[in-house]
C-alpha cells in the first residue's frame, strides 16, 4: 500500500515536472502578465535606479522593448539588482527570465554554463586613464607603469595579454572593490586605471577632479555586452533577440520614436510598412502581435534614441557614438541587424 | 553457563566498553555525514557540468602579480601563482610576527613602569589600537602612507641608493660575486661553534657557578670571521643601485607600500594585545620573587631578565601562541588593500579564471590550517623548554 503511494506520488510529480520543465518562458510570462529583467546594482547610463526607484539605462530599455513587443506596454518588467558573482546563477535557476547586465559574451559562457547570448547592444573594450599632467597620450608609452584594476574579471587577463604582447613591463595592483580601486589611483598609487571604458567614464565621475584626467585612445580588448536567456528556450530566445534586431533596424531606416506616428501613416517603402506592422506578419512567426516592432519604436525608441538618451554625449556618461563600433554599419560601426522579414 | 552470562552483564556494562561504543557511533555518524557531503558535491557538480579536479594547477595563468618572491611571469602555471601567494603570506606574517612580539613586550613592560607618564601612553596604546577594527587601521595606515608620499620623480632620497616614494621603498641589492661562497660557509661554521660556546657556558656555571660571556664573545667570532674573510677574498660583493627609468625605480629591492601598511597595521594592533598578555604574565609572578632577588644583590637589569621574564615566559606562552594565529589569519585582510596574498591571489583571481572553487578553496584553507598548527607545535616545543624541572 505504502509502495503504491510512493509510487502514484513519484509518478504524479514526475509528469507534473515535465510540461513545467518544457512550458516555455513565452508561454509563461504572458500568462503570468509579466517578466523578471537582471540588471546591475547601479551602472550609469546602462542600469541605474533614480531615487524613486525608476530603472533606466540602455540595459533597462532592451527589457522594456521586450515587454513593450510582448504587451504593448513597456513597463511590465520587474528589475532584480544583481553583483557580477549572481547574475548567471538567477538566470539559469530561473529567478530572471532575461539577464541584461553588461555582460561580455565569450565562448566559455555561451558555450559551458548553460546561456545563451540574444545579441549585442553595447560594442565595450578595455582602455585605460591616466592623469593629463602625465603626458601620456597613447598605451604603448606604458613601459613600467603601477595599473590598478579590478579583481576577477577578464580585466585582469586582458591587461596581462597586452603588455605582454607588447613586451612592455607593469605593476598590477588589484583590489577586490571597484571603489577602493578609484581611491587608490585617486591617491597616486597607479599610473594608470584600467577596466570596460564605459566603467572608465563612469568611474571617472567619482574622482576629486574628474577634469585632470583623461581615457587613452587604444581599445586592447574585445567586450560585446548583450542580454542573456536560459539556453534551450529557442523562442523566447528569438523574441529578445529580435526586439533588439528591431531597435537596431528602426534607426537604419529612419524610423524614430518622435517621427514613428507620422511616418507609419505615409509610409511606401515595404521594410519601413513592415516594422510599422502593417505587412509582412512578422508578428505571428514570433508568437506576438502584429504591432510589436512599432509598439517598441513609439514607447522605447530606436536603438539610436536609446544610446543619445541614456549614454550618448550629451549626458554625464558622455560616450561618443560617432567613429566608434556602436556606430550604424553605414556610418562606420559594426552595428549591424539582420533583416526583420 | 551462569557464570558465561555475568560474565556477558559484566562485560556489557562495563563503563569502558560502554564508552568505546558510544565513541564509535558518533564516530560512524560523523563519517556518515561527510560522506554524505562529499557525494552530494561531486553529483551537483556532475549535473552543473562544473569540472573537478588539480589539473589546472598545470595550466598557464596568463596573469601578472605585483610582488614576488620567485620568479613568475603569466605563461607561470596556477600552481606557481599559489606558492607566489603563499609566500607572501608568509612573508608578512613573520615580519609581522616579528615587530609585534617586540612592541607588544616593550609597551607590556612599560605599561607596569613606575613612570606615570611611560605607563599611561602605554595604556593609551593598548586601549586604541586594541579597540578598533583591524581593517580599518589597515585601511587608514594604507592611505596615510599613500598621502604622505611624494610621486616617484619627487622621492625622498638617501645618499643617491635609497629611495622613498608612493609607489615603495628602493633598496640597494647586494650581489655574490664568485668566491663568495666560502664566506657563507665560514659563517655557518661560526655559528655552530658559537651554539657550542653558548651550551659549555652554560654547563661551566651549573657546574662551578663562573659566568662566562658567550654572548660578546660568539658575536666577536661571527663578525670578526665574516669581516676578515670579506677582506681576504677581496670584497667579492658588489650593490645594485635603483635607477629611476620611466615611471619609476628599476633594479634594488623594492617593499611596495601595501606591504608596509599591512605590516605595520598587523603588527601595531597585534602588538596592542600582546603587551597585554605581557603585563599578565609578568603580574603573575608573586612580588616575593622580585624581593627575594634585590636581597641577594641583584641589579634591576638581571632582575627582569634572570627572575621574573623567565617565569613569566610560562603564563605568557600559550596565550602568546594565540596572538601569532591570528596575525597569520588576520593576513588574509590584505586583498582589500591589493597586497598580492594567497587569498587574493589564489582564492582571488585564479578561483573566478578557473572557476574551481572547492578545490582552490580547499588548498587555501589547507595552508592556514597547516601554518597554524605549525605555529602551534612551535610555541609548544618553546614552551616544554621554558619549563621549570620537575613541573608537570
Amino acid at each position: 500500500m505504502n509502495t503504491m503511494k510512493i509510487t502514484f506520488l513519484g509518478l504524479v510529480c514526475s509528469v507534473l515536472m515535465v510540461p513545467a520543465a518544457f512550458a516555455g518562458t513565452l508561454d509563461t510570462v504572458k500568462s503570468q502578465g509579466f517578466f523578471n529583467c537582471g540588471v546591475s546594482q547601479g551602472v550609469p547610463g546602462f542600469s541605474n535606479p533614480d531615487e524613486n526607484g525608476n530603472w533606466s539605462g540602455i540595459d533597462v530599455d532592451v527589457c522594456r522593448a521586450v515587454s513593450a513587443a510582448i504587451f504593448g506596454d513597456p513597463d511590465k518588467v520587474k528589475y532584480v539588482p544583481l553583483t557580477a558573482k549572481e547574475r548567471f546563477t538567477a538566470l539559469q535557476a530561473g529567478e530572471i527570465d532575461v539577464l541584461s547586465r553588461n555582460t561580455t559574451w565569450t565562448l566559455s559562457r555561451d558555450a559551458q554554463i548553460g546561456l545563451e547570448f540574444a545579441g549585442v547592444n553595447f560594442y565595450d573594450g578595455q582602455g585605460f586613464m591616466v592623469r593629463k599632467d602625465s603626458g601620456i597620450s597613447s598605451a604603448m608609452e606604458l613601459d613600467g607603469a603601477s595599473v590598478c584594476t579590478n579583481l576577477g574579471t577578464t580585466t585582469e587577463l586582458n591587461m596581462a595579454d597586452f603588455f605582454r604582447a607588447n613586451g612592455m613591463a607593469y605593476e598590477p595592483v588589484v583590489f577586490e572593490k571597484a571603489d577602493e580601486v578609484v581611491n587608490a589611483y585617486d591617491e597616486g598609487r597607479c599610473d594608470t586605471y584600467t577596466t570596460d571604458k564605459s566603467g572608465l567614464a563612469a568611474q571617472r565621475t567619482k574622482l576629486a577632479d574628474p577634469d585632470a584626467h583623461v581615457v587613452l585612445p587604444e581599445t586592447i580588448s574585445k567586450e560585446p555586452l548583450g542580454p542573456v536567456v536560459r539556453e534551450g528556450d529557442g523562442d523566447w530566445a528569438d523574441v529578445v533577440r529580435w526586439s533588439l534586431n528591431a531597435m537596431i533596424e528602426a534607426e537604419e531606416f529612419g524610423l524614430t520614436q518622435s517621427n514613428a506616428q507620422t511616418t507609419c501613416a505615409m509610409t511606401s517603402n515595404p521594410v519601413v510598412a513592415r516594422l510599422c506592422g502593417k505587412e509582412g506578419g512578422t508578428g505571428a512567426g514570433l508568437n506576438l502581435g502584429e504591432s510589436w516592432s512599432y509598439d517598441i519604436v513609439t514607447m522605447v525608441g530606436n536603438y539610436g534614441d536609446v544610446y543619445e538618451k541614456h549614454v550618448g554625449e550629451n549626458t554625464p556618461v558622455g560616450l561618443a557614438r560617432a567613429g566608434s563600433p556602436n556606430a550604424s554599419y553605414k556610418d562606420g560601426g559594426v552595428l549591424y541587424a539582420p533583416p526583420a522579414r | 553457563m551462569e557464570t558465561d552470562k555475568s560474565k556477558l552483564g559484566s562485560f556489557l556494562f562495563n563503563r569502558s566498553v560502554q564508552g568505546v561504543f558510544y565513541q564509535l557511533i558518533t564516530l560512524g555518524l560523523v563519517a556518515l555525514g561527510i560522506y554524505y557531503i562529499v557525494t552530494n558535491t561531486a553529483r551537483n557538480m556532475l549535473e552543473r557540468g562544473l569540472a573537478s579536479g588539480f589539473h589546472f594547477l598545470g595550466v598557464e595563468s596568463q596573469f601578472d602579480i605585483g610582488m614576488t618572491l620567485i620568479e613568475y611571469s603569466p605563461t607561470s602555471t596556477y600552481f606557481d601563482s599559489f606558492i607566489v601567494g603563499l609566500l607572501n603570506t608568509l612573508l608578512v606574517a613573520g615580519i609581522g610576527i616579528l615587530f609585534a612580539t617586540v612592541i607588544g613586550f616593550t609597551v607590556g613592560i612599560m605599561r607596569l613602569s613606575s613612570n606615570w607618564l611611560i605607563a599611561k601612553i602605554a595604556e593609551a596604546y593598548v586601549e586604541i589600537l586594541r579597540n578598533i577594527p583591524l581593517l580599518l587601521q589597515i585601511f587608514f595606515w594604507y592611505f596615510a602612507v599613500l598621502r604622505a608620499l611624494p610621486k616617484p620623480k619627487q622621492s625622498l632620497e638617501l645618499y643617491d641608493s635609497f629611495f622613498l616614494n608612493n609607489r615603495g621603498l628602493f633598496i640597494p641589492d647586494t650581489v655574490f660575486g664568485e668566491g663568495s661562497s666560502i664566506i657563507f660557509y665560514l659563517l655557518w661554521l661560526t655559528t655552530i661553534i658559537s651554539i657550542g660556546i653558548f651550551i659549555w657556558a652554560k654547563r661551566r656555571q651549573n657546574r662551578t657557578g663562573e659566568r662566562f660571556p658567550a654572548f660578546y664573545v660568539s658575536t666577536a667570532l661571527i663578525l670578526g670571521t665574516f669581516f676578515i674573510s670579506l677582506a681576504a677574498t677581496g670584497f667579492p660583493v658588489s650593490f645594485e643601485y635603483p635607477e629611476l627609468k620611466g615611471f619609476n625605480f628599476k633594479g634594488g629591492i623594492k617593499l611596495i607600500p601595501e606591504l608596509v601598511a599591512l605590516t605595520f597595521a598587523l603588527a601595531m594592533y597585534t602588538a596592542s594585545f600582546i603587551a597585554e598578555v605581557v603585563r599578565g604574565g609578568i603580574m603573575a609572578v608573586s612580588k616575593g620573587q622580585t624581593e627575594a632577588a634585590k636581597s641577594v644583590g641583584l641589579k634591576q637589569n638581571l632582575i627582569l631578565r634572570l627572575i621574573i621574564i623567565p617565569q613569566a615566559l610560562r603564563v605568557i606562552v600559550p596565550p602568546l601562541t594565540n596572538q601569532y594565529l591570528n596575525l597569520t589569519k588576520n593576513s588574509s585582510l590584505a586583498a582589500a588593500i591589493a597586497y598580492p596574498d594567497l587569498v587574493l591571489v589564489f582564492a582571488g583571481t585564479a578561483l573566478m579564471q578557473t572557476g574551481q572553487a572547492i578545490e582552490i578553496i580547499g588548498m587555501v584553507m589547507g595552508v592556514y590550517l597547516f601554518l597554524s598548527l605549525f605555529t602551534s607545535l612551535i610555541m609548544n616545543m618553546f614552551n616544554r623548554f621554558m619549563k621549570v624541572d620537575g613541573e608537570r
